[in-house]
């Protein structure tokens, strides 16, 4: 075969041979208006209870009382919000939810970074420094993610009170942080997994010890997990109901206790527009870190349904 | 003198597996020591033990006559050079360097005076600002280099250092190294799974196979004279040519194939090898074979049709069937083979290798 025969085919191609050439052409079709309508129908369904709970949270007690749910306020009001956060009564104290808020605060903050610098302790030291039983640590560990935390109150609350952290403050970060251990140890260790063992071991030949590995080469590489970690701890503790009503002790009743407590209040009135302020006022901050980490949060969730 | 890394009687196991087994090896001060064999023969594992990165089942270990076989990887004088670089992506590359030197405590002086040292005799002095990701493979590898030079250790170990590179680069890094041996005058242990960097770099190749050492010697003995079939097979591309036949002893040996009477004159047979008759193999490297005229000079010549031809550009090979057994040989590229063509080969048993059919061993 002669080069003239294996070029001239190719020449007359682009002017002879009709057909499909270049980028392929995009169509709307029928079925992905269909999905599109379908997807615009479901985000307003959910939306409309926020759009609810906004509308009535700036409407007057008496405007409420008119119905005409998802009407805009026609008399605006921000007053339900400046009760909700200093003045409504949350059982005998009438001082809003603000203290619940910073509660919550003084009960997150140490619990996120105690629980997320012992996860990653524990990840690093179950996949670096393997002992014997490490794996089997590792398992009784995992068991912990699937006990049910109303079975353990019981037995926990007496040991809290023989060591005498019942209804403290520590004691209820050292209760997070506990409860945290498991799935946050997972995604710790799964990540450390993941990193190539010869950099632990070009480390050991530089003469690196346990702390100088982890605090040196490891922490610097695990921010994208670390902020995993510390999006699904301050999302969960912050939204917990159950360890802070039981074990918080009364002035460390965290903002989600005293939402309960001014929801549930059975004297006086019901003040819809107040309920409605200190809801979205306490969910203000978990949704602040969906909205604010919305990527690493699903990385985080793929991250513990794919490998966990 | 005295040995610069000595091995006596290590055995590893990992749980029920064993993987070296009473394994003894003597490198001497500055010397280049390859270890060579297929993947899972044991060869990483040796060189992890040497390091302290593994803990030996049994044996001891010796670096500059200290027994170091229960120091940690930090006390042995030793620097280590991974596959994978191993770089910390998070440290730029004179952090890298002088990460070993920080975690010792070393004044920074001479941590500088050492980085500069290690940057200039491997070039990177460019580089030394840079994060790992912004450089490429070979530049990584030559940090990685770095980053064992900066320790100013006695025993240089490399694990498959250029198996992630390129070809290109590899030649090109295969032959920087030989130079920072010839400069630096270090012991080095070097692991690696590729014939011509074995050939090309070792003093001395140390041929691995299931745990075992089977041959250790200069790169000329190893590939001219292999103790067995596996280290023939193993060594050289393309590889060995074998025939297979029966081998009679004694004062003149010969060895009988396919019809064909090879008399073995000028084959040194081991003094061990016995006069009785036995099956045996013979082995010819593709290059030590002659066509035509000059194949009527050799001892041995056999009538052959080519069946197919590989120019590689510098030589080219043909592949013709002696017998049922596939054999190649390697001329110069001028001359011109064509398939079917006919034409004799020769053969010199002096340069051949006859091997135990049931062992395997060099007879």
């Amino acid at each position: 075969m002669t080069d003239q025969a294996i070029s001239s085919p190719a020449a007359g191609m682009a002017t002879d041979v009709a057909g499909p050439a270049g980028p392929k052409p995009k169509r709307l079709t029928a079925s992905r208006v269909g999905v599109y309508a379908f997807l615009i129908i479901a985000a307003l369904f959910f939306l409309i209870p926020l759009w609810v709970m906004i509308v009535t949270s700036l409407k007057t007690l008496p405007e409420i009382r008119l119905g005409n749910l998802f009407n805009w306020p026609s008399d605006l009001t921000f007053d339900p919000w400046i009760k909700a956060w200093t003045t409504a009564c949350t059982g005998r104290d009438c001082d809003g939810i603000s203290p619940g808020f910073w509660n919550s605060v003084k009960i997150t903050v140490p619990s996120v970074i105690l629980s997320v610098f012992l996860a990653a302790l524990n990840g690093y030291a179950l996949s670096f420094w393997k002992y014997r039983g490490s794996e089997l640590f590792f398992g009784l560990l995992m068991f912990g993610a699937f006990v049910p935390y109303q079975v353990v109150i019981y037995p926990l609350i007496i040991a809290f009170r023989e060591i005498g952290i019942f209804a403290t403050l520590p004691g209820i970060i050292i209760l997070h942080s506990i409860f945290g251990m498991p799935i946050l140890t997972l995604l710790f260790r799964n990540f450390f997994g993941s990193l190539p063992g010869e950099l632990f071991r070009a480390a050991r030949v530089d003469g690196a010890g346990f702390w100088q590995i982890f605090v040196m080469i490891m922490l610097p590489m695990s921010v994208p997990i670390t902020i995993v970690a510390i999006i699904l701890q301050v999302t969960g503790i912050w939204n917990d109901f159950l360890f802070g009503v039981v074990f918080a002790g009364r002035p460390n009743m965290p903002m989600t206790v005293q939402l309960n407590n001014i929801v549930t209040t059975t004297t006086g009135i019901r003040e819809y527009n107040v309920n409605m302020a200190a809801t979205i006022l306490t969910a203000l901050v978990p949704l602040a870190v969906y909205f604010i980490s919305g990527k690493w949060f699903v990385r985080g969730i793929a991250a513990g349904a794919v490998k966990g | 003198m005295e040995h610069s890394v000595s091995i006596k009687d290590l055995s590893l196991n990992f749980g029920h597996v064993r993987v070296l087994e009473h394994l003894n090896l003597d490198i001497d001060q500055g010397e280049f020591l390859v270890l060579l064999g297929p993947s899972g023969c044991g060869k990483s594992t040796l060189l992890n033990c040497v390091a302290g990165l593994l803990d030996v089942t049994g044996g001891q270990i010796f670096i500059d006559g200290k027994n170091v076989t229960w120091e940690e990887p930090k006390d042995r004088g030793i620097g280590m050079v991974f596959q994978s670089y191993a770089l910390y992506p998070q440290m730029s590359v004179e952090r890298n360097l002088s990460f070993g030197l920080r975690v010792a405590g070393m004044k920074k002086d001479e941590i500088d005076r050492r980085v500069a040292r290690a940057s200039e005799i491997l070039q990177i002095e460019p580089l030394l600002q840079r994060k790992p990701v912004e450089l490429s493979g070979g530049q990584r590898q030559r940090v990685a280099i770095g980053r064992a030079l900066v320790r100013d250790v006695d025993v240089f170990l490399f694990d498959e250092p250029l198996s992630n590179l390129d070809a290109k680069l590899r030649s090109e890094l295969r032959v920087e190294i030989k130079r920072l041996h010839l400069r630096l005058k270090n012991t080095m242990i070097y692991v690696t799974h590729d014939q011509i960097e074995a050939m090309t770099l070792a003093d001395r190749i140390a041929i691995m196979k299931g745990g075992v050492i089977q041959q250790l010697d200069v790169p000329s003995v190893i590939y001219n004279k292999p103790v067995n079939l596996f280290v023939a097979g193993f060594i050289g591309s393309p590889s060995m040519n074998f025939l297979h036949g029966e081998f009679t002893g004694g004062a003149s040996p010969k060895f009988v194939s396919q019809g064909v009477n090879w008399d073995l004159k000028g084959y040194e047979t081991l003094p061990s090898t016995g006069a009785d008759k036995r099956q045996a193999t013979i082995g010819i490297r593709p290059e030590h074979i002659a066509i035509n005229d000059e194949a009527k000079s050799m001892p041995v010549t056999i009538d052959v049709e080519i069946e197919v031809v590989e120019p590689m550009g510098s030589d080219t090979l043909g592949w013709v069937r002696i017998g049922g057994e596939s054999v190649t040989f390697r001329v110069a590229s001028e001359i011109d083979l064509q398939v079917g063509q006919k034409l004799t080969l020769g053969f010199d048993p002096a340069r051949a290798s006859v091997f135990d059919g049931n062992t395997g061993e060099r007879l």
